[in-house]
C-alpha cells in the first residue's frame, strides 16, 4: 500500500503485525521480530537525523537496515553490492552523508572514511527501543550515469509505494522473489510489496541461477520478478520447472515477444507481466496480455500516471517519479511541467507502441539509424536462439555495420546445425529489416555478459 | 586461400547475400561499376579483417582508396606484407 506519510515499519503494520519472513541463502528472519530485536546491534538511535551510506554486500543485512531506518535517519543512500570503492567518495560528498551503515563482508569499507559507522547483521539482537518516526526519510538510488559515476536520485517512501495498491494482499499471502538486488529499483520495488504483503525471497549474486530457482521453490514462491535477460538466463538454465510461480514480472528492459512466449509456455498458469519502470521516472504501467509493447490507449488514459510520446521518446509524470538528481551541478530529473523524459524510444504500429532502444544506444550505419534493441527482437524469434547482443562495429565504409552475438539454446533433438540457424537468421532479417539494420556478421557465443544489474552489458556508445 | 581468392569469395557471397548483380570481377573493373553498394563494401571489408586480420583502411599511413578491382586486391595484397 502507499505509505501516505507513514514510516516503512509503520506502514508494513498498517494492518498488524506482520506475519511475513525475510529468507537470504544463508538465513531468515521473521519480520515481527523487528519488535524486538535490531540488525543494528542497539545503534540505530545514533543514526537519527544522520545522513547514512547503506554498503552492504549481504541483501539480508540491507534490507533489515532500511526498514529499521526509514523514518529515523535524514536520508539514507542504498549503495548496490557492485558501487566501486572509487566512486563510493563521490557518492558519499554528493549524499552530504555523515554516518555509514555496512556488513562484514562490504569489502574496503573500513575505508569509508566517515566518523560514525555502524555494522549491520543479517540477524536480530535485542532490545531496541520502542520505533518511532522522527524524519521522513529520503531514499538515495544510485543510476549509472554516462560517465560511470553513479548518479544520485532522490526519493521517498511515498514515491517509491505509489505503485503499490490498497488492495488486501491476495489469499494465502504472496511469497515473493526477485533476480534483482533490493539496493536496484526494479528490486526495490519487490522488496516493498514483499514486507507489506507476504515474504520475500532474496537473490544472490554468488548463487548460481539453478540453485537460487530451487531455494525459491522450497520457500513456495509465487510472484517473482526480473529483468528479460535474467529471464533468458532462467530459461537457458533448464530448470523453470523449479519454481511454480502465480505471476511472473519482467522490467528493466525491453521485453521482447520471445521471452514472454518462452515464459507464458514455461508458467502456463502465470500471469506473465512487463513492467515500465526506472529509478527516475518510476514503475509507470505494466502489460499483462501477452505482448510486447504497450496499448496506445495507455497514452491520455487518465489516472495518476501520465504517459505522452514526445518526439518518439516516452516520457512519464507521476507520483512515483524520483524528486531529482543529488549533488553539486545535477541536471534536472523533470522538466518544468513535472514529466521525466525516459530517453527510452517508442514507436507506434497499429495502435500499440513498441520500444526501440535507448536514444543514446543508436547505431548509426552510413547515416541510417538502427536501434540494437529492433534487431535483437528480430533474432530473438527464432526458435532456437536463447539470447542476442547487437552492436556496432566500426567501419571504414559506412562508419559503422551492425554485428550480432547470439547465444542459441542447449543442444537438443532437433536443433538444426549452427549453419543452418545462421542462415535463418540472415535470411529473417532480410525478410523483416531494411539491408543496413541486418548484421553483417553473426556469431555464435556462449554466453552473453549480464551487468550486476540484470541488463545486458552493451558497449557504451 | 591466397588473398585475391578470399577478396574474390567475399565480393561473390556478399553480392549474392545482397542479392546484388555482381559484374564479372576484372582487374579493371570500377568499383562503382561493380555493382555493388556502400553498405555491400562496409560488409566486406568488415569479413575481411576477420578472415585476413588486416584492414589497410584503417592504417596510419596513407590511404589511395582503390578505384578498380585489381586496385582494390593489391590494397590488401600489399598491407598483407
Amino acid at each position: 500500500m502507499p505509505s501516505d506519510g507513514r514510516s516503512l515499519w509503520e506502514s508494513i503494520h498498517a494492518r498488524g503485525a506482520p506475519r511475513g519472513r525475510l529468507l537470504g541463502r544463508q538465513g531468515e528472519v521473521a519480520l515481527a521480530d523487528l519488535a524486538h530485536g535490531s540488525s543494528l546491534g542497539g545503534r540505530l538511535e545514533e543514526l537519527r537525523g544522520r545522513t547514512v551510506v547503506l554498503v552492504a554486500k549481504d541483501q539480508l543485512a540491507a534490507g533489515l537496515a532500511l526498514i529499521e531506518l526509514d523514518g529515523v535517519a535524514r536520508r539514507m543512500v542504498l549503495c548496490p553490492p557492485d558501487l566501486s570503492l572509487q566512486h563510493l567518495p563521490g557518492v558519499i560528498r554528493g549524499a552530504e552523508a555523515d554516518a555509514a551503515v555496512r556488513d562484514a563482508a562490504a569489502a574496503g569499507a573500513e575505508e569509508i572514511g566517515l566518523p560514525l559507522t555502524i555494522t549491520a547483521r543479517a540477524e536480530l539482537s535485542g532490545p531496541v527501543a520502542p520505533r518511532r518516526r522522527t524524519h521522513l526519510t529520503e531514499w538515495i538510488l544510485l543510476t549509472s550515469g554516462t560517465t560511470g559515476a553513479p548518479k544520485l536520485v532522490l526519493h521517498t517512501l511515498e514515491s517509491l509505494t505509489s505503485a503499490l495498491t490498497n488492495e488486501e494482499a491476495p489469499q494465502p499471502p504472496p511469497t515473493w522473489s526477485t533476480f534483482y538486488d533490493i539496493r536496484r529499483y526494479g528490486g526495490l520495488q519487490i522488496f516493498l510489496r514483499g514486507v507489506h504483503a507476504g515474504s520475500l525471497v532474496l537473490s544472490d549474486p554468488a548463487e548460481d541461477v539453478r540453485d537460487f530457482l530451487a531455494r525459491a521453490g522450497a520457500a513456495g514462491v509465487t510472484h517473482i520478478s526480473g529483468t528479460p535477460s535474467h529471464w533468458r538466463k532462467a530459461l537457458m538454465s533448464g530448470v523453470t520447472a523449479r519454481i511454480a510461480p502465480r505471476y511472473v514480472r519482467l522490467s528493466g528492459e525491453i521485453a521482447d515477444q520471445a521471452v514472454l512466449d518462452g515464459l507464458k509456455a514455461a508458467y502456463p498458469g502465470a500471469i506473465v507481466a512487463h513492467a515500465f519502470a526506472s529509478s527516475e521516472a518510476g514503475v509507470a504501467f505494466e502489460v499483462r496480455d501477452g505482448h510486447a509493447g504497450f496499448p496506445k490507449a495507455l497514452l491520455g488514459a487518465g489516472g495518476r500516471t501520465e504517459l505522452r510520446v514526445v518526439e518518439e521518446t516516452l516520457q512519464i509524470r507521476s507520483p512515483g517519479t524520483a524528486q531529482r538528481y543529488l549533488g553539486e551541478g545535477a541536471e534536472a530529473l523533470r522538466g518544468a511541467d513535472g514529466f521525466v523524459d525516459t530517453g527510452d524510444r517508442v514507436e507506434e504500429r497499429a495502435g500499440r507502441y513498441y520500444f526501440m532502444g535507448r536514444r543514446g544506444g543508436v547505431i548509426n550505419v552510413g547515416g541510417l539509424k538502427v536501434h540494437p534493441e529492433e534487431v535483437e527482437t528480430v533474432i530473438n524469434a527464432h526458435p532456437w536462439v536463447r539470447m542476442s547482443l547487437v552492436k556496432a562495429r566500426r567501419n571504414p565504409i559506412t562508419g559503422a555495420v551492425v554485428t550480432a552475438d547470439v547465444v542459441l539454446k542447449d543442444e537438443a533433438p532437433g536443433r538444426p546445425a549452427p549453419e543452418i540457424v545462421m542462415r535463418e537468421l540472415t535470411e529473417c532479417c532480410k525478410r523483416t529489416l531494411p539491408s543496413h539494420k541486418v548484421p553483417a556478421m553473426i556469431r555464435f557465443v556462449p554466453a552473453l555478459e549480464v551487468s550486476p544489474s540484470g541488463k545486458l552489458v552493451r558497449p557504451s556508445a | 586461400m591466397s588473398v585475391r581468392s578470399t577478396i574474390t569469395s567475399q565480393f561473390q557471397q556478399v553480392a549474392i547475400e545482397q542479392e546484388r548483380n555482381l559484374s564479372p570481377l576484372s582487374d579493371d573493373l570500377k568499383l562503382v561499376q561493380s555493382g555493388l553498394d556502400s553498405l555491400s563494401f562496409a560488409i566486406i571489408v568488415a569479413r575481411l579483417e576477420d578472415a585476413l586480420g588486416i584492414d589497410p583502411f584503417n592504417s596510419t599511413e596513407a590511404l589511395e582508396f582503390p578505384v578498380t578491382f585489381g586496385d582494390f586486391v593489391r590494397l590488401y595484397e600489399n598491407f598483407a606484407k
